[in-house]
């Protein structure tokens, strides 16, 4: 095994040196270009391109999050509530739900004769940025005196409470009788994104939408590859290795993970609003558990902390989950006699995967940088061992 | 005025550079630090030193602002420290080491050596992601910077790349060192940095303090178990026991104190 790997690392070398230094720029602008063209090669409603647009959608989400887990190393176990509360951005500034308000900024034509609040798609997605790094920042708070596990708790607590407010939102009156949610009738009829110039979207022709989170996609990937390799990136690192040295060395403990916890937040919630547009209504219902768990596989499945490797498993995942299990494979348990269709069985696929994964691969289908060199490069063990000193007095902030 | 009277050398104080004034840290009903005052003059080497469990390392989990002191007050300069935040007591010039080494293990040397700078640094947010031409050019100068460090403090190039966790233990004290140095500070805190080394590499760092204090004007304080190096290095040291300061003065005059004998060194024996 160890040989094969050997093997492995040499021929990874050997292909490095082979190809020219600006190879990965080179595969960077290629993959752009193919993700543009890509929806020109399918039918224009297809069920293909409909499972592209949610992959792409839950790979922002899986960025979001990876900051926040594998950047910074804070365990984020209510991410759902981010996508919810982006979602709810959307229904409130993008349909007639506040039917009293009267309010349009650059909407459609039709829109802009209904009732209600009615912004630009583009404005509800920053308004959506901001509502949820304000929501991380007030997740993040009680948990800055926290480590590991416990940071769990309370970020599970905090998606549970943002579900069930959505649920019971429908009797919190906000004035003029309307209210703050719709609960699990859920807000319909809300606006679908629309550009001067280019026209309002719709369900018939999916290509905008893959486009316009597609665009989504390289902004957030171009902000946490700039994120990565910076002075705050370099921070998060630190505080997720050493905590009590990182703040002697003059990282300042507070701002520095509000600051992953606001921007993990950001994204989700922006994937979030083009997830409210794109279902066409925000349903309390969507906000279960269960979808922060989904959103962390992805990221732990691509490789903690890897940037592509978050890309990679919100892909994967999003694929397996709305193409491969209902469209190709749905059939196959009738076909070979079971009473069962595999939608039935997923969480216990995804189980299944992740079982898989942690023996295979615990590492991710790309794991980071350091990883690798942690996991590859030969560790002298007699020195490995003096370092681990026993008893840290220091370790008390 | 008498012309003879100006020169005096006593009279004019030195400079102090950190003052602890009856300092006092109680964990529960353990008083592990008990009343202490001292100070350290400017470019000196000060010692502290006692027995395990005196209370070193709180009072300099205190100093640099990990622990808050239950009574008392620290002044860097002329500022009160006593409450501020690690990091910006930091920004005010002070760094250290730990007593067991506390490297970012999944970094590079280089970028342990450039954490340790971030405290003079400004990028934020909107620089990190945006990059402006000064971001680009603070990132380099940092990066260079701290391959000079860690060259000065006696690291080889193939070091400099490897993760922190995979160095040997004598590189990660010097990697550990040149972190400190790159937050460009006016004080040092060394927490036991001898400890583990040979007679050989000690007497190195010893002479390397030296160089710290003579070529960087820096001021050192220093916790050390290894009395070879604390008689050799310091210009005054300071003996805890049970938390209570029990002796400070020159080395000599220390060793030869009694109280100090008894409670240090015949311990020790």
């Amino acid at each position: 095994m160890s040989e094969l790997r050997a093997q492995l690392q040499e021929w990874r070398s050997a292909v490095d040196n082979w190809l020219p230094p600006w190879w990965r720029r080179a595969l960077v602008a290629l993959l752009i270009v193919v993700g543009i063209v890509l929806p020109l090669l399918f039918s224009s409603a297809s069920g293909f391109m409909n499972a592209t647009i949610i992959a792409v959608a839950y790979a922002v989400m899986s960025l979001g999050l990876n900051i926040v887990v594998g950047f910074a190393g804070l365990l984020d176990l209510g991410y759902v509530a981010f996508y919810a509360l982006g979602a709810y951005s959307l229904g409130w500034f993008g349909s007639g739900f506040f039917f009293k308000a009267h309010i349009h900024v650059l909407v459609s034509p039709v829109a802009s004769t209904l009732p209600g609040v009615h912004l630009n798609f583009i404005l509800i997605l920053i308004g959506a940025g901001l509502i949820c790094a304000a929501a991380g920042v007030v997740i993040g708070l009680p948990t800055l005196r926290l480590r590991g596990d416990y940071i769990a708790i309370v970020t599970l607590a905090f998606g549970e409470i943002i579900g069930v407010v959505a649920v019971n939102g429908q009797s919190v009156h906000v004035g003029d009788g309307m209210t703050l949610t719709a609960g699990n009738l859920g807000i319909s009829a809300v606006d679908q994104p629309y550009f001067p110039g280019i026209g309002s979207f719709n369900l018939l022709n999916l290509r905008p939408w893959y486009w316009l989170i597609f665009a989504i996609l390289l902004v957030v990937l171009f902000v946490n590859l700039r994120l990565r390799d910076s002075r705050l990136g370099r921070a998060w690192v630190a505080l997720r290795e050493d905590e009590v040295a990182a703040v002697s060395m003059g990282i300042p403990l507070v701002k520095t993970k509000l600051l992953a916890y606001a921007i993990g937040a950001a994204f989700g919630g922006m994937s979030g609003a083009f997830f409210g547009t794109y279902y066409t209504e925000v349903n309390a219902g969507q906000f279960q558990f269960g979808f922060s768990i989904f959103i962390l596989a992805m990221v732990i499945i691509g490789g903690l902390g890897s940037i592509w490797g978050a890309v990679v498993g919100g892909l994967a995942l999003g694929y397996i989950n709305n193409y491969l299990i209902p469209d190709v494979l749905n059939g196959i348990p009738a076909k070979l006699g079971f009473n069962f269709q595999l939608t039935e069985v997923e969480f216990g696929i995804f189980g299944f995967l992740l079982v898989i994964m942690m023996v295979l691969r615990p590492q991710g289908l790309i794991p980071e940088r350091r990883r690798r060199l942690e996991l590859t490069a030969e560790i002298a063990p007699a020195d490995a061992q003096l370092a681990e000193a026993p008893g840290t007095p220091g370790d008390g902030t | 005025m008498n012309p003879t009277e100006t020169p005096a050398p006593p009279a004019p104080p030195v400079v102090s550079v950190l003052r602890a004034e009856h300092v006092t840290k109680t964990f529960g009903g353990l008083v592990a630090v008990n009343d202490i005052s001292f100070d350290i003059p400017q470019h000196s080497i000060v010692s502290l030193i006692g027995p395990n469990g005196a209370g070193k390392t709180t009072l300099f989990n205190m100093l640099t602002g990990l622990y808050r002191p239950t009574e008392g007050r620290i002044l860097l300069g002329e500022r009160d420290i006593t409450r501020a935040r690690p990091d910006v007591i930091t920004k005010h010039g002070v760094a250290r080491t730990f007593q067991n080494i506390r490297l970012f293990g999944a970094m590079t040397a280089v970028e342990n050596v450039m954490v340790g700078h971030h405290a003079r640094m400004r990028a934020g947010l909107f620089g990190s992601i945006f990059r402006p031409p000064w971001v680009r050019r603070e990132e380099r100068e940092t990066r260079e910077h701290a391959r000079e460090l860690l060259a000065y403090v006696g690291l080889r190039e193939p070091v400099f790349d490897r993760l922190a966790a995979q160095l040997p233990y004598g590189d990660q004290r010097r990697v550990e060192i040149a972190r400190a140095l790159a937050s460009q500070p006016r004080l040092l805190l060394l927490d036991e940095p001898t400890a583990g080394m040979n007679p050989h590499e000690s007497q190195a760092l010893t002479e390397f303090m030296q160089t710290l204090r003579d070529e960087l004007k820096l001021t050192i304080l220093l916790i050390e178990h290894d009395m070879k190096v604390v008689m050799g290095v310091s210009e005054r040291v300071t003996v805890l026991d049970y938390g209570k300061k029990i002796a400070e003065g020159e080395p000599a005059v220390v060793r030869a104190d009694p109280g100090v004998i008894e409670a240090y060194l015949g311990r020790q024996e």
